[in-house]
């Protein structure tokens, strides 16, 4: 650099790793959710695009799914949205003791959320390969699924991070406090999956 | 480490001893290992250009095979199958291995040094990309040359590429492929659209960042909500063909038509996730050989961010031959006539520009003039078979193979050469030979209107594209041999320039700031240290290195011995925090090839994707967990 340095601002004194829009990882972990969340609205266009191919919905003679592992999916990743909120306040107070008993509690539920999976891909009533409609469904569900088992997985890591002694520093707080954002994101776009396999192929039977 | 006895760059620190400590702190191990842990966004977006320029080499070398076949009626240099094979291989090379990865290889070396940062958001995201997208480009041509390479055109449409009719592996390479280099796209736009928004020099608000940085924004975005679509399209493509869904299977209630829909919901916009960036190039171009601050800039902004809205909007003009409901032809040529109102506003803008400077023609700015005149009679043509009963009657002709030849290589491969030429100095130290670039420029000037202008001719004469002979007595003997000899001249050309490059590496001393430009990057030397900058410059207009000539305005207080960035707000670019940087590692390049391994293998067996992706866990908590040494964390808990 051949420019000679004219010093404005002393920036030493500000805050490193700070929280929500102040750190990296935030924006990165927005801009994954856009991507995802773009898919999901993709494939939920597909679904429309081929419903509107049917003259009922299911096709006949086609069962909806069965409403009970669903709609116990829903209830439960619902309220795992309680131990997930006071996970994200126990990283925004930066208290690591909370943090690794609530954390903890949020990848309970996701164990549940992932058994109660299971079953509700056993009750769709089609398989993949029966017809475009079981199709979408399958792929609703099994998009879904990997966000559930990525966002397990990645809960577990960082679980298992903060109960070592790097859970001191506040970036893993930064973290904790992105997971639990990202938990967020994972039962939201639950919700209009929910929508589109159990109750739309009921309401236009 | 506390914070407040780190060393840190300021008045006390500066010059030859700051520059040292920087150094050590941004320098990466030797060898092998050292060049696959690289995480210097330099480093990594010269990779990527070099790798696409690669991919266009090939796949330039596949177009003259074309020509040659093309050159008489009913000539047999090619069989049917081959030219298959080389129009897919070249088309999806082009776009997928060469278009893209070559701007954002770009975007990625220059954008924060345009914005007065030491390196991107997330450089090992950036690392990563880079091995994904190089992996996608072997796997493609290594398929290619082990006879199961794509053959069913770059869109790979259904019902010919699936499961019926798709016999053999081509149709699963074409779409792993896709896979391959839209993970590596979108990984970039999550890293650039970061950088622009938060990374930028203190001072530099949203109205004075450097056009180029705009258009790396707008294309950023529209990469994240674009490519998506054809990622997802690939997946139920490859379901369809390896574990039987039906998404594409009329028969069973599925419709190839949704295969069209979302390739062309992320194909059109892809057109402009290419040009746009080259539109930045042409505004950072054109402000600095008229020696004038660019004309119209919030228009040209407005244009960028308009643009990118719009190219959503115009997908289904590409299946106008499929049939559809009269109220979506109406709409859809209303949007695609629009979209040419946002680009003509950025084109009146730069005219407006030169108009008003003092213009110096050199050879970066040659090629934006080519540009000028190339990419309008592209706008035009594309005007034309916006109306629905003239893209009827010219679909699929030889007519589109000019327009779309028009737009992409006026529009993007002109203004990217002219970039090539603008920025070389800054990437090398050394400034290209201007009597070759000179030569290379007219050659390939005059060599493209050769090749491409009689392609409106032989498609209006009803020659279509994609078949590989044609029959004498038609009147498509001139125009072929003309857009054959035009091709060659502008494959000598190519390597004219390539030649340029070369040798351009023992040619004149650049300097700081060869050209007298006005935006950051400049201000660093040449090639840029490690660390970019060694103290944050701090911004006070669009122009930083017009308004003072013998000093840079800075911000100092970041650390010298561990790797730091400054983060700025959103809008108006205060200062915010510092954040750490990452240190160069090994495991996103472990990552990427575990990745590979899977996407390879998935074509072979649905099963793939349960074992791979245990490997590919294991390498990213690799990445992830924190090592010694890092950059150092200030303890929350005392």
């Amino acid at each position: 650099m051949t420019l000679a340095p004219a010093f404005t601002e002393d920036v030493s004194k500000l805050e490193s790793d700070g929280f929500g829009t102040l750190s990296l990882t935030w924006w990165g972990v927005i801009g994954f959710m856009l991507i995802e969340a773009t898919g999901f609205a993709l494939l939920f266009g597909a679904y429309f695009f081929l419903m509107s191919h049917e003259q009922t919905w299911a096709p006949q003679p086609w069962h909806p799914p069965d409403l009970l592992a669903g709609t116990l999916f829903t209830i439960v990743i619902l309220l795992s949205e309680i131990p997930n909120t006071l996970a994200k306040k126990a990283a925004l107070r930066l208290d690591l003791k909370a943090e690794r008993r609530l954390m903890a509690w949020v990848l309970g539920f996701g164990v549940v959320l992932l058994v109660i999976r299971g079953f509700e891909f056993n009750s769709l009533n089609i398989f993949w390969y029966d017809n475009a409609y079981g199709s979408v469904l399958w792929a609703i569900l099994l998009m879904h699924t990997t966000h559930l088992a990525t966002d397990f997985g990645d809960t577990l890591v960082l679980w298992l991070l903060i109960k070592t002694p790097h859970g001191e520093q506040k970036r893993r707080f930064v973290d904790a406090d992105e997971n639990a954002l990202y938990w967020r994101f994972v039962w939201g776009s639950w919700l209009p999956c929910y929508l589109l396999i159990y109750w739309l192929p009921r309401l236009f039977q | 480490m506390s914070s407040t006895k780190a060393l840190r760059d300021g008045p006390k620190l500066t010059g030859p001893k700051l520059q040292s400590a920087l150094d050590a702190t941004w320098s990466r191990p030797r060898g092998l290992i050292g060049w696959l842990s690289s995480v210097d966004h330099k480093e990594i977006g010269a990779r990527y250009i070099v790798t696409a320029l690669i991919f266009l080499a090939l796949a330039g070398a596949m177009a003259l095979h074309m020509r040659l076949q093309l050159m008489f009626p009913g000539n047999r240099l090619m069989t049917p199958e081959l030219y298959d094979t080389s129009f897919t291989m070249h088309g999806t090379t082009m776009m997928f291995l060469f278009a893209v990865p070559v701007m954002q290889g770009v975007q990625i070396y220059l954008t924060p040094l345009m914005v007065g940062t030491r390196n991107m958001a997330f450089p090992r995201l950036t690392a990563f990309s880079y091995f994904v997208y190089l992996s996608g480009g072997l796997f493609l041509w290594t398929c290619h040359f082990l006879g199961f390479g794509p053959d069913n055109g770059w869109f790979n449409y259904v019902p010919l590429s699936g499961p019926q009719y798709g016999i053999g592996k081509h149709s699963d390479v074409w779409a792993q492929t896709v896979s391959f280099t839209e993970v590596a796209a979108l990984a970039v736009a999550v890293t650039l659209t970061t950088t622009v928004l938060k990374q930028r020099a203190p001072g530099m608000t949203l109205a004075r960042m450097p056009l180029f940085a705009w258009a790396t924004l707008v294309t950023s975005l529209m990469v994240i909500f674009s490519m998506p679509a054809v990622e997802l399209d690939s997946i139920l493509l490859l379901s369809d063909r390896l574990v039987g869904t039906q998404f594409f299977n009329p028969a069973e209630h599925g419709d190839p038509l949704l295969w069209q829909h979302m390739f062309w919901f992320f194909g059109h916009p892809e057109v402009y996730i290419i040009f746009l960036p080259a539109t930045g190039f042409i505004s950072e171009i054109v402000a600095t050989f008229s020696r004038r601050s660019l004309f119209g800039y919030p228009i040209v902004v407005l244009a960028l961010v308009s643009t990118g809205i719009l190219a959503f909007g115009l997908w289904v003009h590409h299946m106008f031959a499929t049939g559809l409901p009269r109220v979506g032809y109406s709409f859809y040529t209303a949007a695609s006539i629009a979209v040419s109102i946002p680009t003509g506003l950025q084109i009146f803008c730069w005219i407006a520009t030169i108009w008003q400077g003092r213009p110096r023609f050199e050879v970066p700015f040659l090629y934006i003039i080519a540009f000028f005149f190339t990419f309008v009679i592209g706008g035009l043509s594309g005007v034309i078979i916006a109306a629905v009963p003239l893209d009827l009657q010219l679909h699929d002709t030889y007519f589109i193979v000019a327009h779309l030849h028009y737009v992409l290589i006026g529009g993007s491969v002109f203004p990217l050469l002219g970039a090539i030429t603008y920025w070389y100095p800054k990437l090398t130290g050394r400034m290209m030979s201007p009597v070759l670039g000179k030569i290379s420029f007219w050659m390939i000037f005059l060599g493209f209107q050769l090749a491409f202008f009689p392609m409106h001719i032989s498609g209006m004469l009803g020659m279509p594209r994609r078949v590989y002979t044609y029959p004498a007595g038609m009147g498509l003997e001139l125009p072929n041999m003309l857009s054959t000899i035009g091709a060659f001249v502008v494959g000598m050309s190519v390597l004219l320039f390539v030649l340029n490059l070369i040798i351009s590496f023992g040619g004149k001393e650049a300097g700081d700031n060869p050209w007298d430009a006005s935006s950051l990057e400049w201000a660093t030397s040449s090639p840029p240290p490690g660390y970019n900058f060694a103290h944050i410059p701090a911004v006070e207009s669009r122009t930083p290195l017009w308004d003072n000539r013998d000093t840079l305005p800075v911000v100092y207080g970041l650390k010298a011995e561990e790797r730091e960035l400054l983060m700025t707000s959103l809008i108006s670019a205060a200062s915010e925090t510092r954040e750490p940087s990452a240190m160069p590692s090994i495991w996103p390049f472990v990552s990427a090839a575990a990745l590979a391994v899977l996407f390879v293998c998935s074509v072979f067996s649905p099963w793939a994707v349960a074992f791979g992706v245990v490997p590919l866990a294991v390498a990213l908590i690799a990445w992830f967990w924190p090592k010694k040494p890092e950059p150092s964390e200030e303890a929350a808990i005392a």
